[in-house]
């Protein structure tokens, strides 16, 4: 960083930094950089340059089998305004996202609030809770889940035995989109471990005083609990939408992304378009679209945070 | 909430409010148990569900879809006839398939994660931190955005059909190992770098000083990032659909897709059978490493 002195700088100026540098600091630099070849490798190679040729690809025709061919905006102008299945999965993308995120965040933070105690069998619950979690976005779990709302499958069981005639969940356009969502929000263990660890750095005299103070339980949480997990929670909001905007598995094994579309989501449609219908240059198109979406979700949850998340000064670290 | 208290009590007093209070914890107690139980079992309730459908006759199946224990004993019949997997190919190809993916995949990543994370712990070079923040951010980055242009690339070399491109970027510290490096990273940071430097006065060269010094104390973050990295690997769908083609390649999760087709097979005990199979490793390793799990996503948010 300090080395771009400028094209004025004459020799001497430029050779004396250098001379600073023994061999031993060169030898400890390369030596860095061995550590770290494979990592430099692979994100130069897998990463950045891919992330390049979607920059390229997106402005051209490509199948794989002819050579690409420059569209200009042409994928752009299909995908916005030739294309209705483009905005139907964009909705249903984002319907999910807003609310899967929220419900799932919430109910992790109330389980977590809940087993937040000093029982000897929190380590058991805590299992328990994170269980469906481990497993969640496996295909084995998804054909289960299938199972459980197809029409003869398991929750329509449940309801005959009430005598209560069940309903084709999967191929209601209405609830199709929310047994994937209840699948997600039955998999909250990770964040309920991840607010399991904040609340447990929240010092205990802080609701001793505020107790003291009058304070009530719903005080308390606004006041005390809210603030000092906002960090956490701020962490778990990024995270999860993002996740929420790339779910795929479970779409592509539950419903398919039937019924009309309804669960059709981004990254399903980004991956028929790209690997079943071989239009590598809308599928990049759609990626770009993605990926400024997604920048732009974290800037503005980053730029946001400063009114809300709260950073412990200095102690904590 | 709070009763006034009368100054002067007989000791009888203090004693039967000392007691009710007691009873009143306990009962508290016992609901908040019976809550978090009962609640936890409805949590559990379709796995086991899937366990106890997987060994049901073909009529109870349908009879008896809710019940976790099969009425009319217990049947292996589905796993024999779900082994058979589909189009000639059985299951045992697709397990070995498994294997070879989450074995080297999990062993790649593990160690070169380590390598990558003492490189950036405990050598300081240029942009060093700027290397840094790149990997950090690429934890941000979704998959579908590299996707295209990796199968591209992969179809080039003629690697589609091949493991090879869900192992080489588990060589080279792609693929989510941005998580494991990140923790590492702060694992060594924690170790007293008197270490080091006692290692290397002793004139070991930097490679050795990782080998012998920091990879024997880094064990317990390898094999957090180990279990990570088999459950990943496990369960991964994307990466085998767009590149394994051939049902001789497939590994489990993409053979069990095949095999639930709806289109396809409706042997549902079967269905139940190998997807239940398919959970067991990972449950396994979950019961068996609990606290690593707990503790790697509760100190580094790893998913």
């Amino acid at each position: 960083m300090a080395e771009s002195t400028g094209v004025a700088s004459n020799t001497r100026v430029r050779i004396r930094p250098r001379t600073h540098v023994s061999i031993a600091t060169r030898k400890k630099w390369l030596a860095g950089y061995a550590f770290i070849s494979p990592w430099l490798i692979g994100f130069i190679g897998l990463t950045v340059i891919p992330i390049l040729a979607v920059f390229y690809l997106g402005f051209t025709r490509y199948d794989i089998f002819t050579p690409p061919r420059w569209i200009g905006l042409e994928n752009f102008q299909r995908m916005f305004f030739r294309d209705p299945r483009y905005w139907r999965s964009v909705n249903a993308t984002l319907y999910f996202a807003f609310t899967s995120v929220p419900l799932r965040l919430v109910f992790a933070l109330a389980i977590a609030m809940v087993l937040n105690t000093k029982h000897k069998a929190l380590g058991l619950y805590r299992a328990l809770y994170y269980t469906p979690s481990i497993v969640g976005t496996s295909v084995a779990v998804a054909v289960m889940w299938r199972q459980i709302f197809s029409g003869r499958g398991l929750l329509n069981w449940f309801l005959a035995q009430f005598g209560i005639q069940g309903v084709s969940w999967l191929g209601d356009p209405r609830t199709a989109i929310w047994t994937i969502i209840i699948l997600v929000i039955w998999q909250f263990g990770s964040p309920m471990l991840i607010f399991l660890a904040g609340l447990k750095q929240i010092p205990t005299e802080m609701y001793e005083s505020a107790a003291i103070d009058g304070a009530r339980a719903r005080h308390r949480f606004f006041r005390i609990t809210l603030p000092m997990l906002s960090p956490v929670i701020l962490f778990n909001l990024i995270m999860q939408i993002i996740f929420g905007l790339t779910v795929f598995t479970q779409a592509f094994i539950i419903t398919g992304g039937s019924p009309l579309d309804t669960t059709n989501f981004y990254a399903l449609y980004l991956y028929r378009r790209a690997f079943e219908n071989f239009q590598m240059g809308y599928g990049s198109a759609m990626a770009l679209v993605l990926l400024a979406v997604v920048a732009l979700f974290t800037f503005v949850v980053f730029k946001s945070s400063a009114k809300w998340v709260f950073y412990e000064t200095e102690t904590g670290k | 909430m709070s009763e006034r208290v009368e100054l002067v009590m007989s000791s009888e007093e203090i004693q039967e409010r000392l007691r009710r209070d007691r009873n009143r914890r306990r009962r508290k107690g016992i609901l908040f148990h019976v809550t978090v139980i009962a609640f936890g079992f409805l949590m559990i309730y379709p796995l086991l569900w899937l366990a106890g459908s997987s060994l049901k006759g073909p009529q109870e199946l349908f009879t008896n879809m809710g019940a976790i224990i099969p009425r009319s004993g217990i049947v292996i019949d589905n796993y024999i006839r779900g082994w058979r997997g589909f189009g000639g190919v059985t299951f045992t190809t697709f397990y070995r398939n498994s294997v070879i993916y989450a074995g080297i995949g999990t062993l790649a990543a593990v160690f070169t994660s380590a390598v990558i994370s003492f490189g950036f712990a405990r050598i300081s070079f240029p942009l060093r931190g700027f290397w840094f923040t790149c990997m950090l951010m690429t934890l941000m980055l979704p998959v579908q955005i590299q996707i295209i242009p990796q199968y591209i690339f992969f179809s080039q070399l003629g690697m589609v059909n091949t493991f090879w491109p869900l192992l080489l970027p588990r060589f080279l510290g792609q693929a989510g190992q941005a998580f494991f490096i990140f923790m590492m990273v702060q694992f060594i940071r924690g170790i007293p770098l008197q270490l080091d430097e006692a290692a290397e006065i002793d004139g070991a060269s930097k490679f050795s000083t990782f080998y012998r010094v920091v990879l024997p104390l880094i064990k317990p973050a390898m094999v957090t990032a180990g279990i990570f990295s088999f459950y990943w690997t496990w369960g991964d769908f994307l990466t085998p659909l767009i590149y394994l083609n051939a049902p001789r390649l497939y590994t489990v999760s993409v053979a069990l897709r095949a095999f639930a087709d709806p289109s396809g097979t409706t042997d549902w005990g079967a269905i139940y059978a190998m997807s239940f199979l398919s959970l067991v490793p990972v449950l396994v390793v979950f019961v068996i490493s609990q606290k690593q799990i707990v503790e790697g996503i509760s100190t580094t948010g790893l998913k």
